[in-house]
């Protein structure tokens, strides 16, 4: 019996996809039996039978539920090619909301979901020290790095780690073959590429004996380097680079795509440590560390709090600082996850677009619900026939449910693609403050994100009209033509929508309008430099073993000014160490003005440090508020001056004037310097971000402690006010100005300080721009929705107003009763938006600068935009009452 | 929607396969029609199929191999689906005539034990 059973579902199965049996045969069949019967004289069968006799036998032939729903969505298609435009626009809004929706998931996927690509990834820790008692740190680079020592304690003590070493960021310059290449370099300690995990591609991974002093210099290459210097030579490995004027042995490959933490290095060297000379401070190091299995991030970080006192007494101070200093910093050690040391700060901006694009998509949903409906009214006669021919209820929501989902699948597979297509754009310009862009894609889990949200979206517009009654068969006996007078009930879910709808947009129009002002409040900002346009800016380096002497590299680069400077079409030229919102690590200590003491009880703050040449601030747009600039004089004749900025001079000295003439010095016991200038604050780390004290020091100075050692800026960034700035011809002509004095300096970092400015705000435009973006289609979508209402009410009511225009009633005042209703509408969702914007304000706050989450100018301008789109909305349709003609209508 | 009618009242569920079967193999090779005037006939008119009971029958006997239809001619010039036993056809009306009479027995003895 199961044998048989088997064969008739194959048979079945068989049928479902090649009926051997037409339906043509079955009806002959059914046919030949009535005209038997009419032949034997004995009609018993009638050709009524034949249709449901033809039903059961299809059933047989199949399999019933999959032939039912292959008919549903027969029957399903041909319903929308009845309303191609019903259609067009559901597949587009939905497509919309779910390809915003799916782009947005795409990008927090990549960036905050997916683990970061190293193998068991979780137990990569970033190590970092946090210094409540230091002040000012957090004005100056937040966290407390580590240092040599700490490196050597925390490695050799831990009970916790796998791995762990520390590294860097820096610029090295190779030198070889063709003109001399700055190239990015991650400078790691024995411990780093271990607690990572990654296996080279070739060669090997550095070891601690790469950092013994005394021993050949290795590096290792990136994948990138490799491929653009070497062409992929494997003979690479074993051979000889240049950096930095010293040659280096090429020990291995990294495997393509290799990232350090967010670094994309193309050269990897070890780091080497003096342990003779380590000291306490240094605070210079990132730490990296990979968990031993089962530890936790509070056992690590008990674990070094341990070390911590262990440290303390075991490195010396510095020369002149008492080692209680460092007590007094509190110094905790913070460990977090390496993935949150990356995507910490953009974590707050992603969540605001997941949110946009989800109101977005629940926007798209509730306009498509409202179009359902009107279509379901419309469809009243026919789903009232097919009742009344005996189709069962369930049958006819499973019939609509199949239609609805038939748009979804549709719309979520445009949808899925126009997301392809956004996150290809997407990972090409987003802002290089989004930390693993390159690891956005649309892979599976978008895939199956996009299918989700097509499959919510089906169900959503496809329960809100299954919730209204079915036709019944009074409706169909009432309802043989359509019911003049619109339902309550109907009216009142339609207008549910629309209201939901304004909510939501105002809530996107409010977010982006926030944005705005945050973009216009943040460009209102005196940033501390004046005409970024004009400036052009470029990193050179003047390595050791390149120019041993100190005062040789200052002439050098006396030199490379004034050829500069020569230069047709030059303002000005001068540089700095670092400069303002360019993202270099920044130098930081205490000083100690006259008068003051260095203790335990009274830490001083610590203070940004520059080292510049005269004529940066003139460059650079930097006013001069008291005093005098640096001169080259100053630099010549090693005078110990100095110029401070202008919160700096107020704070030790009540005000800009008063600090000329006063004494400051780095520790107790050196030399004391004169500040002869005071210039204006300068926003370092971007315009939102308050104006650090600095201190700027001269670009070379003797040392006092060690003979034939300076103070000098090796690695300087010049700054060249020009009218020509941008243009290619300029670019070379500072380039052959800089060769002209050597030829073998490499020339990295070309770019505008416009350049700087706009890249300092790339986060809060990029926001902006999605927001405005969203927002604009939400306005769009409420629009279209009001639009819809009101004309679908219009054009079902035109006999009724016919008649009214006819009995007297002014078109003027019915037209105006519309535009109320319009307004009323808008009216509901104005105090819902703001419930739901005040709700949301924590998601947005952390992005906003110089405007609160609620301001009323903004919220003000968005609640007219709104009133203003629903009068419009509904005034364009209902503008057809003005041309009505009475007599028309009646005969309607 | 279920994918077998209930037969009209008078057929036992289950057994209509039982009768179809026996039908063709009394009368040999027939076509729908000749089936059911043939069962009416013999149960004195209280068995009468209809088109949508009968035919699904006929169909998922076929599928499970046990007859097989081929379009042929009546008598009367009219063309008509023939339904024949296959051997399998033959080997289950066998079995289940044998279940059948197993189990009618089996009633028979327990129905009338109170007597």
């Amino acid at each position: 019996m199961p044998m048989d059973l088997l064969r008739e579902w194959l048979a079945r199965a068989a049928g479902f996809w090649r009926p051997d049996r037409s339906d043509s045969d079955l009806e002959a069949e059914l046919r030949a039996h009535i005209a038997l019967a009419e032949d034997a004289g004995r009609p018993t069968a009638r050709r009524v039978e034949i249709a449901p006799a033809l039903e059961s036998l299809r059933d047989q032939r199949g399999l019933p539920v999959l032939d039912g729903i292959a008919r549903d969505v027969r029957q399903g298609l041909r319903a929308l090619r009845r309303s191609p435009t019903f259609a067009l626009i559901t597949i587009v809004t939905l497509a919309l909301g779910i390809a915003a929706a799916t782009t947005v998931f795409a990008v927090i996927d990549g960036v905050l979901l997916a683990p970061l690509p190293y193998p068991d990834a979780g137990r990569v820790v970033a190590v970092w020290n946090a210094a409540p008692g230091a002040p000012g740190l957090a004005d100056v680079s937040g966290d407390l790095r580590l240092s040599d020592s700490m490196y050597f304690t925390y490695a050799e003590q831990n009970r916790v780690f796998d791995a762990f070493g520390v590294w860097g960021s820096e610029t090295a310059t190779i030198t070889g073959h063709g003109e001399p290449e700055e190239v990015r370099v991650a400078v790691v300690s024995d411990g780093v590429l271990q607690a990572l995990g990654v296996a080279p591609f070739a060669g090997r991974l550095l070891n601690a004996a790469d950092q013994q002093p005394g021993t050949q210099q290795t590096a290792i290459l990136s994948y990138g380097y490799w491929q653009r210097r070497f062409g992929g030579d494997p003979r690479a490995i074993g051979s000889l680079l240049t950096v930095d004027a010293a040659p280096r042995l090429v020990v291995g490959v990294m495997p393509p795509r290799f990232t350090l933490a967010d670094a994309h290095p193309d050269l990897i060297l070890p780091i080497r440590f003096d342990r003779s000379r380590a000291q306490l401070p240094g605070f210079g190091w990132q730490g990296i560390a990979r968990l031993e299995p089962g530890v936790t991030i509070q056992q690590a970080d008990a674990d070094l709090a341990r070390m911590l006192p262990l440290w303390m007494t075991s490195w010396p101070a510095p020369a002149g600082v008492d080692p209680h200093v460092y007590e007094a910093w509190r110094i905790t050690p913070a460990i977090r996850p390496l993935k949150t040391d990356i995507v910490g700060s953009v974590d707050s901006a992603l969540r605001v677009l997941m949110a946009t694009a989800g109101i977005v998509l629940l926007i798209a949903c509730a306009n498509v619900a409202t179009l359902v409906l009107v279509r379901r009214d419309e469809r009243q006669h026919e789903l009232s026939v097919r009742v009344a021919l005996g189709a069962g209820r369930a049958r006819i929501v499973r019939a609509l449910a199949v239609e609805m989902l038939l748009l979804a699948a549709t719309a979520a597979a445009i949808g899925a693609f126009a997301s392809a297509c956004c996150v290809r754009v997407l990972a090409a310009f987003a802002p290089s403050e989004l930390p693993r862009a390159g690891e956005i894609a649309l892979g599976v889990r978008e895939l199956a994100f996009a299918a989700g949200a097509g499959v919510l979206a089906a169900l959503a517009i496809s329960v809100i009209p299954a919730l209204r009654a079915m036709p019944s068969l009074t409706d169909v006996a009432a309802g043989a033509t359509r019911t003049t007078t619109d339902s309550r009930i109907r009216q009142r879910g339609r207008n549910l929508l629309i209201v939901a709808q304004l909510a939501m947009a105002l809530v996107l129009l409010g977010s982006s309008g926030l944005m705005f002002r945050t973009f216009r409040a943040l460009h209102g900002v005196r940033p501390g430099f004046t005409d970024p346009a004009h400036q052009l800016t470029l990193r050179i380096a003047i390595p050791d073993v390149l120019v041993p002497d100190d005062r040789r590299v200052a002439v050098l680069e006396h030199d490379i000014v004034d050829r500069i400077k020569a230069v047709a079409g030059v303002e000005s030229v001068g540089f700095a160490t670092t400069i303002p919102m360019a993202g270099t690590l920044p130098d930081w200590d205490v000083i100690v003005p006259e008068g003051g003491r260095l203790s335990q009880s009274d830490m001083p703050p610590l203070r940004l440090f520059k080292m510049i040449s005269p004529g940066y601030f003139h460059a650079v747009g930097t006013a001069l508020i008291a005093g005098r600039d640096l001169s080259w004089g100053d630099l010549n004749a090693g005078s110990r001056v100095v110029l401070v900025s202008e919160n700096l001079a107020r704070e030790l000295w009540g005000g800009a004037q008063a600090a000329i003439g006063r004494k400051i010095q780095t520790l107790p016991g050196a030399p004391w310097h004169v500040v002869v200038g005071v210039v204006e604050d300068v926003r370092e780390n971007g315009a939102g971000k308050p104006s650090p004290a600095i201190v700027y020091w001269p670009a070379y100075e003797e040392n006092p402690y060690r003979a034939n050692r300076s103070y000098i800026a090796r690695n300087i960034t010049l700054v060249v006010r020009t009218p020509r700035s941008g243009t290619a011809s300029l670019l070379g002509d500072v380039e052959r100005a800089v060769w002209s004095v050597r030829a073998d300096l490499a020339i990295a970092g070309v770019q505008s300080m416009e350049e700087i400015y706009v890249h300092s705000m790339a986060q809060t435009s990029f926001t902006m721009t999605t927001l405005f973006a969203a927002s604009a289609m939400a306005l769009l979508l409420a629009l279209v929705g009001v639009y819809g209402v009101v004309s679908y009410s219009v054009s079902r009511r035109m006999r009724e107003l016919g008649i009214r225009v006819a009995l007297g009633g002014q078109p003027g005042a019915l037209v105006l009763a519309f535009v109320r209703w319009g307004l009323l509408l808008a009216a509901f969702a104005i105090p819902a938006g703001l419930v739901v914007a005040a709700v949301l304000n924590r998601l947005i706050s952390a992005l906003l600068f110089g405007v609160t989450p609620l301001d009323p100018l903004t919220y003000g301008s968005v609640v007219l935009v709104l009133l203003i789109t629903a009068a419009a909305a509904s005034y364009l349709p209902a503008r057809r009452i003005l041309s009505l003609n009475p007599v028309d209508a009646l005969n309607h | 929607m279920s994918n077998e009618r209930a037969p009209k009242a008078g057929v036992l569920q289950g057994t209509l396969d039982l009768m179809v079967l026996q039908t063709l193999a009394t009368m040999g090779p027939q076509h729908g029609y000749a089936v059911a005037a043939r069962l009416e006939q013999v149960s004195a008119g209280s068995i009468r199929l209809n088109m949508g009971t009968l035919y699904p029958a006929l169909m998922r006997l076929e599928q499970r191999g046990l007859v097989r239809g081929t379009w042929g001619t009546t008598d009367n010039n009219r063309r008509a689906r023939y339904y024949a036993l296959t051997r399998a056809g033959r080997r289950r009306l066998t079995e289940e005539k044998a279940e059948w009479d197993r189990m009618t027995a089996i009633m028979h003895a327990l129905l009338n034990a109170g007597d």
